[in-house]
C-alpha cells in the first residue's frame, strides 16, 4: 500500500514543475508573435530598412523562443497516462477533442507559416511574407485556445455527461465546452497576460541596449511598439481579471474565499487591498468597503460566502454544508458500484434505480472521497498572497507602462535611468505575475482535478512513489541542462545585437 | 509548385546560420530524450500495462473509484 498523500504530492509537484518549464516559453511565443507581426507590417508599409532589421532581430529571438518551447508540453501528456490514469480515463474524450484540434492547428498553421516567416526574406513576396507572420501569430494563439478550454473544463465541467457503464465523461455539447464562461474568461485573461509578458521581454532587452549604450534608436523603436502593445494588454488583463473573479465567485466560491482570506461571509463584503491572512479567521489589512461584493456579484449588497459558510452551510443563502455534500457524494459512489454489479448481472430494474441515485447525486460525486470536511479547503495563505501580489503587479504594470509611454512621448525615456532600469527589471516581475496567476488558478482550486467531481486523491495511478520521484528529478536535470543550452543561444543573439549597418553602433 | 516548396525548405535548412543549426541539434536531442527514453522507459501508459481492452480499463477504474 502506497502512502497516497505522498504519491499525490509528488505527482502534483512533477506536473507543476513541467508546467512551470512549459509556461516560461509559451506565453512569450503567444505575445511575441504579434509584436513581430506588427513590426513586420510597419516595414512592409513604410519600406524603411531600419524596420526590416528591427523585425529580423526580434524574429530571430522569436524563433529561438519558439524552438525552446517545442515539445515541453508533451511531457504533460505523458504524465496524464502514467501518473494520472484514473483521471485520464474518467475525463474521457473531453481532453481528446480539443487537444486533437490543437495538434492539427499547431501543425498546419504554426509549422507551415513559421518556416515561411523565418526563411522568407527575399524569397517570397513581401505581402505573402507579412501574411505568414500574421498567420503564425494567429496560429499560435488559436492552438492555445484548445488547451485552455481543456483546463477550463476541469474548473467548470460544462457540456458533458457521465456514462456509468464506461466510467467516462462524454461530450454532449461542444459549444458548451468551448464557450463556457470559464473557458472564455480563462482564454482571454491568459492570452492578454501573455501579450503583456512578451511586451516586457522586448522592453527589457531594449532597455539592456540602452544601459549598454548600444543600438539606441533601435531600442527606442522597439520599446515604443512594446509599450503600446503592453499597455493595451495590461488594461485587458485587468478587465478580464474582473470577469474571471465574477465567474470564480459563481463556479468556485471556495477558491474566491481563499483568494480573499474570507472565512466569514457577508454582504457589503470588503476587498483586502493589502493585508495578511490569519489562521481560521478573516484576513486583516487595508480594506475597500463593498468592493468584493461588487466584484463577486456585481451588487454592493451581494452576499459573498466565506470558507466557514461553505464548510458548515448557510441556510439563509441556500448553501449546503460540506457534510451534506459528502453524504450525497458517498451515495453517488455507492450507487456507481452497485450499478456496475447490476450491469454485470443484467439486472435492468436495479440498474435504473442505481443510475437515478448516481445521477441525482453526481454533482457531489467528488465529495464522497473525503473523510474530513476540512479537506476541501485549498491552501489559503499561498492562494491569498499569490492573488494579492499578482493584482498589485497588474496595477503596477499599467502605471509603469503609462509612465514610460509619457517619457517616450516627451523623448526623455533614455535619459531617465530609473525608467530604463525598471524597464529591464520588468521582465522578471512580468514572469512572477504570470506564475502567480497560474498558482492562484491551480492551487486555489485544490483539492480538485475536476471541480466537485474528482479530487486529486482519486485521480492518481496506483504506482510507487519512488517511480514518480525518479522521473521528477530526471526531468529536472535533463530540462535544466537543455534550458541552459537554449538560453545560452538566446543570450548570444541578444549580445550580438541587430544588424544595423546604416544606423548607430 | 511542390518542387518549389520542397526547395524552399531544403535550401533554408541548408543555409541556416550557426545558431539555427545549434538550436535544431538541441531540439533533436530533446525529442530523442522525450520519445526514445522518457516515454519508452519512464512514462508508460499505466492502464495499458494493467488492461488490454477498454472494457477492462473501465472496470479497473470503476474498482479504483468505488473501493471502500
Amino acid at each position: 500500500m502506497h502512502d497516497l498523500s505522498t504519491l499525490v504530492d509528488w505527482s502534483r509537484a512533477q506536473f507543476a514543475l513541467t508546467a512551470l518549464y512549459h509556461w516560461i516559453f509559451v506565453p512569450l511565443t503567444l505575445g511575441f508573435s504579434f509584436i513581430v507581426a506588427m513590426m513586420h507590417t510597419i516595414y512592409v508599409k513604410t519600406g524603411d530598412e531600419k524596420w526590416k532589421e528591427t523585425t529580423k532581430f526580434w524574429m530571430k529571438l522569436f524563433a529561438v523562443n519558439f524552438a525552446i518551447g517545442v515539445a515541453t508540453g508533451i511531457i504533460l501528456e505523458f504524465q496524464f497516462g502514467t501518473n494520472w490514469s484514473n483521471y485520464s480515463w474518467f475525463v474521457g474524450d473531453i481532453f481528446g477533442a480539443p487537444l486533437a484540434i490543437e495538434g492539427i492547428l499547431a501543425f498546419f498553421l504554426e509549422s507551415t507559416f513559421v518556416a515561411v516567416m523565418l526563411f522568407g526574406w527575399g524569397r517570397v513576396s513581401k505581402k505573402f511574407h507579412v501574411t505568414a507572420s500574421w498567420l503564425t501569430a494567429i496560429g499560435t494563439n488559436l492552438s492555445a485556445i484548445w488547451i485552455l478550454i481543456a483546463n477550463a473544463w476541469m474548473q467548470d465541467p460544462a457540456g458533458t455527461k457521465f456514462n456509468p457503464e464506461t466510467a467516462r465523461n462524454e461530450m454532449v455539447s461542444f459549444a458548451n465546452v468551448v464557450f463556457s464562461e470559464t473557458a472564455v474568461n480563462k482564454f482571454l485573461h491568459t492570452i492578454f497576460q501573455a501579450y503583456l509578458l512578451a511586451s516586457f521581454f522586448v522592453i527589457a532587452v531594449a532597455a539592456w541596449y540602452i544601459i549598454k549604450n548600444r543600438h539606441i534608436l533601435f531600442a527606442k523603436r522597439s520599446i515604443l511598439i512594446a509599450t503600446v502593445f503592453g499597455l493595451l494588454a495590461s488594461i485587458m488583463v485587468a478587465v478580464t481579471g474582473d470577469a474571471s473573479a465574477y465567474n470564480v465567485a459563481k463556479k468556485q466560491p471556495m477558491k474566491l474565499a481563499a483568494m480573499e482570506g474570507l472565512y466569514n461571509g457577508r454582504t457589503h463584503a470588503h476587498l483586502i487591498a493589502v493585508g495578511i491572512v490569519k489562521n481560521n479567521d478573516d484576513a486583516v489589512g487595508f480594506k475597500i468597503p463593498g468592493l468584493l461584493s461588487i466584484l463577486a456579484t456585481h451588487d454592493v449588497n451581494g452576499f459573498v460566502p466565506g470558507i466557514n459558510d461553505l464548510l458548515n452551510g448557510n441556510q439563509k443563502y441556500n448553501i449546503p454544508s460540506i457534510d451534506e455534500r459528502m453524504v450525497s457524494g458517498k451515495l453517488a459512489i455507492n450507487a456507481f458500484r452497485d450499478y456496475k454489479k447490476a450491469f454485470n448481472t443484467g439486472d435492468t430494474t436495479s440498474m435504473a434505480l442505481y443510475k437515478k441515485t448516481l445521477m441525482d447525486n453526481y454533482k457531489n460525486f467528488g465529495y464522497g472521497f473525503f473523510k474530513n470536511k476540512s479537506e476541501v479547503v485549498p491552501p489559503v495563505k499561498i492562494t491569498f498572497y499569490s492573488f494579492h501580489l499578482m493584482v498589485a503587479l497588474g496595477f503596477y504594470f499599467i502605471a509603469f507602462l503609462l509612465w514610460i509611454l509619457y517619457l517616450q512621448y516627451k523623448d526623455k525615456f533614455t535619459q531617465n535611468k530609473l525608467a530604463v532600469k525598471l524597464s529591464f527589471i520588468g521582465i522578471f516581475l512580468a514572469y512572477l505575475a504570470t506564475e502567480l496567476g497560474w498558482i492562484v488558478a491551480e492551487v486555489g482550486r485544490q483539492p480538485w482535478t475536476i471541480q466537485d467531481i474528482l479530487p486529486v486523491s482519486a485521480s492518481t495511478s496506483d504506482i510507487a512513489v519512488g517511480n514518480v520521484q525518479i522521473t521528477f528529478f530526471l526531468f529536472l536535470i535533463i530540462f535544466t541542462a537543455l534550458l541552459i543550452a537554449e538560453l545560452g543561444i538566446m543570450f548570444k543573439i541578444i549580445k550580438k545585437g541587430p544588424n544595423l549597418k546604416n544606423e548607430e553602433a | 509548385m511542390l518542387k518549389k516548396i520542397w526547395h524552399f525548405y531544403i535550401d533554408s535548412f541548408l543555409h541556416m546560420g550557426k545558431y539555427g543549426k545549434r538550436l535544431f541539434l538541441i531540439i533533436l536531442i530533446k525529442l530523442f530524450i522525450l520519445f526514445a527514453i522518457l516515454k519508452v522507459f519512464f512514462f508508460q501508459d499505466f492502464l495499458n500495462t494493467k488492461c488490454k481492452t477498454d472494457k477492462q480499463k473501465s472496470e479497473y477504474v470503476i474498482n479504483q473509484l468505488t473501493k471502500p
